[in-house]
């Protein structure tokens, strides 16, 4: 019994013993010697992880009396999370070696974090739910505000901190009114309770409580006053972890809950999620415009990006998570591409943010230049990119499920939101002369630039088969 | 008798003044953590009255969850503080303003 659930488990545990191992090996060894090693090896035990999970999980599996599943739907969310904590870390390591910050906490801060990801997109219980997302949650409090001597890193971890409790609260408190009026904690419990198109006013209550919460974690407006502070202050490397494998983790938390829990009221919480969808996309658009910061702008960005996935969620069918899973799969990889070149922008050794600062970049860099007008496009959603697909998606979900409002409006505020990408793009084409960014001396920077821009192009073809990866995934969800 | 409906009352309100902290208090960044304490102990009331009045335990069990997590990030919240203090030689809540947003 006990020997068959801990099996099903089996890659976190891993995880969280190898991130403890590498705590004490890092200690011995005297602090921040193995601190480089430890990056890489993290990097590639999180790969190897999600090797397994991808090829050797079948079917539904549940351990711990419902607690945790493992099904198709955790393991594609899982897989995306690890890949993509894994790219970030070796991004970090390149990174902040050079700027000579780089500590042994942050691997395993990080493999801590993924094991609450993990978590988190497996939770069958609100109590599984809650401890997976406060482990992911209390890792990254601290990995914000990692550089300890910058006033700068430490009041985004503060304000990051008090924030993410104060969701963890709200959500904490929908989780105690959902328990009290279901009776149980177990989403197969809770599903029963909330059947038939009709809950309890309690049971509302506590969902409301409880998307408030998620919402808070995905960063959906009204929701998102803390991720354009955060995105500025923490390190950049961090910036390109908190802008991916969380986002990834809490979407598929959100539509775990929202579909395993409650998925007899679909009606109920479909409404609640468009609003928060279309004032994401507006809200994202609208405030990106007036950013000079490329990581404030890439704040904006992600807000109006998780309005997008939202939207596929809102269509409360099984379409719509097959387009939320795609859109995330494809935000996360345009992400990655886009903050290895933001990791790569330099002036005389010291990192700039500014977007000034990317004046006729073309002439000095067309390569990356061109690599970054894909990624870019890709993120307005131009339509010979894969982040046109990913866009297609959604709306089409929403529309199929009798939401043209919300697709129509998701129309717009794509177009709204071109603008911003588009001056990016401006500035390095056609901009006025400045004085030019220090050429990039990285490889891995560079690697991850243009095989995220390659991605991008070539997946159009056939979106390398995750189109019916996502499917299987969803129909495990939705039934 | 004290029923069911007085706990959630009492836990509706000690909820609704840690909210009220958090977003009313313009002087001390530890008021937010306490505020924010607050919060989670008025879910634990609420837990804690269902559960007794369910009959069932997971509430309780759920209860110790919150405590051992709730001691945690008061934990790594007061650490991230000190590190703000060192930097920054204030803990106003007013002063936490080097990024506008």
């Amino acid at each position: 019994m006990i020997q068959a659930d801990l099996n099903i488990i089996l890659p976190e545990i891993l995880l969280a013993v190898y991130a403890m191992l590498g705590l004490l090996a890092a200690v011995y060894t005297g602090k921040d010697k193995l601190a480089g090693l430890l990056t890489w090896t993290t990097a590639v035990v999180m790969v190897l992880l999600a090797a397994l999970i991808g090829l050797s999980g079948q079917g539904t599996n549940v351990a711990f009396g419902g607690m945790f599943h493992d099904d198709a739907f955790a393991r594609f969310a899982k897989v995306t999370i690890l890949l993509s904590a894994a790219a970030v870390l070796v991004m970090s390591q390149d990174y902040m070696s050079r700027k000579n910050m780089l500590r042994f906490e942050y691997p395993v801060l990080l493999s801590l974090a993924a094991v609450g990801m993990m978590m988190m997109v497996s939770a069958g219980d609100l109590m599984s739910l809650y401890m997976g997302l406060e482990l992911q949650s209390l890792a990254l409090y601290v990995v914000a505000a990692i550089r300890r001597d910058s006033v700068k890193s430490t009041e985004a971890g503060l304000k990051y901190f008090v924030l993410g409790a104060l969701s963890s609260g709200l959500l904490l408190y929908g989780a105690s009114l959902v328990y009290g009026y279901a009776g149980t904690t177990l989403f197969s419990g809770i599903i029963e309770a909330a059947s038939g198109g009709h809950a309890s006013l309690g049971l509302l209550f506590g969902l409301v409580f409880v998307i408030s919460g998620l919402a808070f974690k995905v960063s959906a407006v009204p929701f998102h006053m803390w991720t354009p502070d955060v995105y500025e202050g923490s390190p950049t490397p961090v910036t390109a972890f908190f802008a991916t494998a969380p986002k990834m983790a809490a979407m598929g938390l959100f539509a775990r809950v929202l579909h395993d829990a409650f998925g007899g009221v679909t009606a109920d919480w479909s409404q609640v999620i468009a609003l928060l969808s279309v004032l994401s996309m507006f809200v994202g658009a609208v405030a990106a415009i007036g950013q000079r910061d490329i990581k404030r702008l890439m704040a904006y960005s992600s807000i109006a990006h998780m309005g997008y996935a939202l939207m596929g969620l809102a269509a409360g069918t099984a379409f719509g998570v097959q387009a939320l899973l795609i859109y995330m799969v494809i935000y996360v990889t345009m992400n990655v591409g886009t903050f290895a070149f933001i990791l790569s922008m330099e002036k005389d050794g010291a990192p700039v943010t500014d977007l000034n600062a990317l004046n006729m970049y073309s002439k000095s860099e067309p390569g990356k230049a061109l690599a970054m007008l894909v990624l870019l496009f890709s993120l307005a959603g131009v339509p010979p990119m894969l982040g046109f697909f990913g866009k297609f998606y959604v709306v089409k979900a929403a529309y199929d499920a009798g939401l043209a409002w919300l697709a129509v409006l998701g129309v717009i505020a794509s177009v709204i939101g071109a603008f911003y990408y588009l001056r990016i793009v401006y500035y390095m084409y056609f901009g006025s002369e400045a004085e030019p960014l220090d050429k990039t001396r990285s490889p891995v920077l560079w690697g991850f630039l243009m095989a995220s821009a390659a991605v991008m192009v070539l997946g159009i073809f056939n979106m390398f088969g995750i189109e019916g990866i996502a499917e299987a995934a969803a129909a495990t969800l939705v039934n | 008798m004290i029923g069911l409906e007085h706990y959630l009352t009492v836990a509706g309100a000690l909820f609704v003044i840690g909210i009220f902290g958090l977003f009313l208090n313009r002087k001390n960044v530890i008021i937010l953590l306490m505020s924010i304490e607050l919060m989670l102990l008025a879910v634990n009331i609420n837990l804690v009255a269902f559960s007794s009045y369910l009959g069932d335990l997971v509430g309780q069990v759920f209860t110790l969850f919150v405590l051992t997590v709730a001691a945690a990030e008061a934990a790594i919240g007061l650490a991230i503080l000190v590190c703000f203090f060192r930097n920054r030689g204030t803990i106003d809540v007013e002063d936490v303003n080097v990024m506008k947003g």
